[in-house]
């Protein structure tokens, strides 16, 4: 038997992966940096938060309870036990806090400001909403393209307009849903890993092949009797391993930290995963078959890349675009693919469910794979 | 018996866009001999190489190689031609034997022949350097390793000591008198260090503008042309091959 190790696929395969963890860079943003982004946004989805509210009470002194004169939203604050706090400035607030053990508390801070003053602060974005008495009843000013005002004018005016009394704690008729698969780490972790898929072989593929013309080792490579499907499926196959160790370590972690699962098929989840890094070497290679200008080769990348992370709904779901723009954005690869993987993961789905995108991802790589072959320049 | 020559090219043309790089060349290069190509920078010299390689198709004309032609043998003659380029870089977090073994597994070539390789060209103490961190003469010794992997035939070196300080330009000029001394390998070089051509080769072709302005061996190049030096250089140092270039266009081998 011949030795294996003086075969070129065994060469240029070690010679790829060599290369591929000797640099560090190349380790930390395709490995170490979509855990941490997992993790930060997981984070900061799925942990109960407390939100702080900052608000005007137009007027002076109505948050101190005055000897002659009684001040509606004074009365309120101290029925509320609001208590009085003094800023270093030597400004008077009161913290009114809304305790919710579900959704966090939600804790206001009331402060005295003139009306000018108030506009001041809002536009600078230290305020959320100003409140005013007029008539005997408290007057809300806010933006209502805010959600967070908006939000804060709910609770607010839900506490107040019951006389400020706290009937029942808040948010006792609220059920949060944590079950796995409707939070929010379990609609993004999917999405990272196919977004892992296409960037890596954008990058670790297209780029790769361009700097190689580039630097004229193609050209050396190719006055050899090297195989040139050999040269190619090397660089292919073990990116496609560096996709299934990001992918598998992400998973891992997204797993210990949040309990993610794959509900469906394992099998199902496989095929689709080869499946999607034939896809994305096929347009990796396409890219690549004609420039020698890494400039162009960037540019060409993020052209194809950036509008897929965008609309693919890799972070938040691609329904939120126009409905007339949703058909053509479900026939995106990435979105194929992310699709996918989310329906495995967290739907439970299998190769019946999977089957057609499986076949679409991997029929047009294949296509745009041997258009690429077809248009390669080796020189 | 008549021997099929090494390289033979005949009228051989080649333009890109407005530019003819090669008008009408015509080469025989005889097995075994070491041939340089001298000519100042833009005189044709690289897309000589280049169609003699196979990497650039000529317009017109016919280049065969050991008697075969590229379109119908390219398979057969990439096994026996050697190669290096001017300025290939290679993948910078190799190390040097990797990147041997990585291009020996192209010919099919086992460990033993890349230690015998790394040996002529000096680089045993490099081998588990990365490429990256080599010096220029060392990445030259390198690639010229690299062309001799397979023991070629033909081996085809364009412009390999360009950009090399003098001891490193000595160092691969000393591989290929070794080289020459021990195998069967037609050489073609490309320079316009007329000291190169004087020191390695039996052959040397001047080119300009795409055309052979004379070739022959050191001796016939400057004993053919009567050259007119000022009396009081003469006396002082030899004829040189830049001299019969002037002599021949006016300008020095070395103006771009």
């Amino acid at each position: 038997m011949k030795n294996i190790t003086n075969h070129q696929l065994y060469q240029m395969i070690t010679a790829n992966i060599k290369e591929l963890v000797r640099e560090p860079g190349v380790l930390f943003w395709g490995i170490v940096f979509p855990i941490l982004m997992s993790l930060g946004l997981g984070v900061a989805f799925t942990k109960k938060k407390e939100t702080v509210t900052s608000v005007a009470v137009i007027g002076k002194n109505h948050l101190i309870r005055q000897p002659d004169s009684a001040s509606l939203i004074e009365v309120l604050l101290r029925t509320n036990k609001a208590p009085i706090e003094i800023t270093r400035d030597g400004k008077i607030t009161r913290r009114l806090v809304i305790p919710d053990e579900k959704l966090g508390n939600s804790t206001f801070i009331f402060c005295d400001l003139s009306w000018q003053q108030a506009m001041v602060s809002l536009k600078r974005g230290n305020l959320s909403m100003v409140v005013d008495e007029k008539g005997g009843a408290l007057q809300y000013h806010f933006d209502p393209m805010n959600p967070d005002a908006q939000l804060s004018y709910l609770k607010l005016s839900k506490l107040f307009g019951n006389q400020g009394v706290m009937l029942k704690p808040a948010g006792d008729d609220i059920e949060p849903l944590t079950v796995t698969g409707t939070r929010y780490i379990d609609f993004l972790v999917p999405g990272l890993i196919a977004m892992g898929v296409m960037m890596s072989s954008m990058w670790g593929v297209t780029y790769n092949i361009i700097e190689r013309r580039s630097k004229k080792l193609l050209r050396r490579m190719v006055a050899t009797p090297m195989k040139r499907s050999n040269f190619l499926m090397a660089l292919i196959l073990v990116r496609t391993l560096m996709n299934f160790v990001e992918a598998g370590l992400l998973f891992l972690v997204a797993s210990l930290v949040f309990g993610i699962t794959i509900q469906g098929s394992i099998p199902a989840l496989f095929v689709l995963f080869i499946a999607g890094n034939i896809s994305f070497s096929g347009i990796a290679i396409l890219l690549s078959c004609n420039t020698a200008k890494t400039e162009i080769g960037n540019g060409l990348i993020n052209a194809v890349s950036m509008p897929m992370m965008v609309l693919s709904g890799v972070f938040f779901s691609y329904h939120n675009f126009p409905e007339w723009s949703i058909p053509t954005i479900q026939k995106f690869p990435l979105t194929m693919f992310a699709d996918g993987i989310r329906s495995i993961v967290i739907e439970g789905a299998g190769f019946t469910e999977v089957g057609i995108p499986i076949l679409i991802l991997s029929i047009s790589g294949a296509l745009m794979f041997m258009a690429g072959l077809k248009l390669f320049r080796w020189h | 018996m008549e021997t099929i020559p090494a390289i033979e090219v005949t009228d051989v043309h080649k333009s890109f866009k407005t530019v003819h790089a090669v008008r009408g060349i015509n080469l025989h290069i005889e097995t075994g001999k070491f041939v340089a190509i001298l000519g100042p920078n833009g005189a044709g010299k690289t897309t000589l190489v280049e169609m003699i390689e196979g990497i650039q198709v000529p317009d017109s004309g016919t280049i065969k190689i050991m008697g075969q032609t590229w379109r119908e043998n390219e398979d057969q003659l990439r096994k026996i031609i050697g190669l290096s380029l001017q300025e290939t870089h290679f993948i910078d977090k190799l190390t040097l034997w990797e990147t041997l073994r990585l291009f020996a597994s192209f010919f099919t070539i086992g460990a033993d022949r890349c230690e015998e390789v790394l040996e002529m060209v000096g680089l045993r103490e490099k081998r588990k350097a990365y490429v990256v961190n080599l010096s220029g003469g060392q990445r030259q010794r390198l690639a010229l390793g690299i062309s001799i992997l397979n023991k070629p035939k033909i081996l085809l070196l364009d412009e390999p000591t360009t950009g090399l300080d003098p001891n490193a330009r000595r160092e691969i000029w000393a591989i290929l008198k070794k080289l020459k001394e021990q195998q069967h390998t037609s050489l073609i070089l490309t320079t316009h260090y007329m000291e190169e051509a004087e020191q390695l080769c039996d052959h040397i072709v001047i080119i300009d503008q795409g055309i052979i302005l004379r070739e022959g061996s050191l001796d016939q190049l400057l004993g053919d042309v009567e050259i007119d030096i000022p009396p009081r250089i003469a006396e002082r140092r030899k004829v040189t091959l830049d001299d019969l270039f002037t002599a021949l266009t006016g300008r020095h081998l070395t103006e771009a």
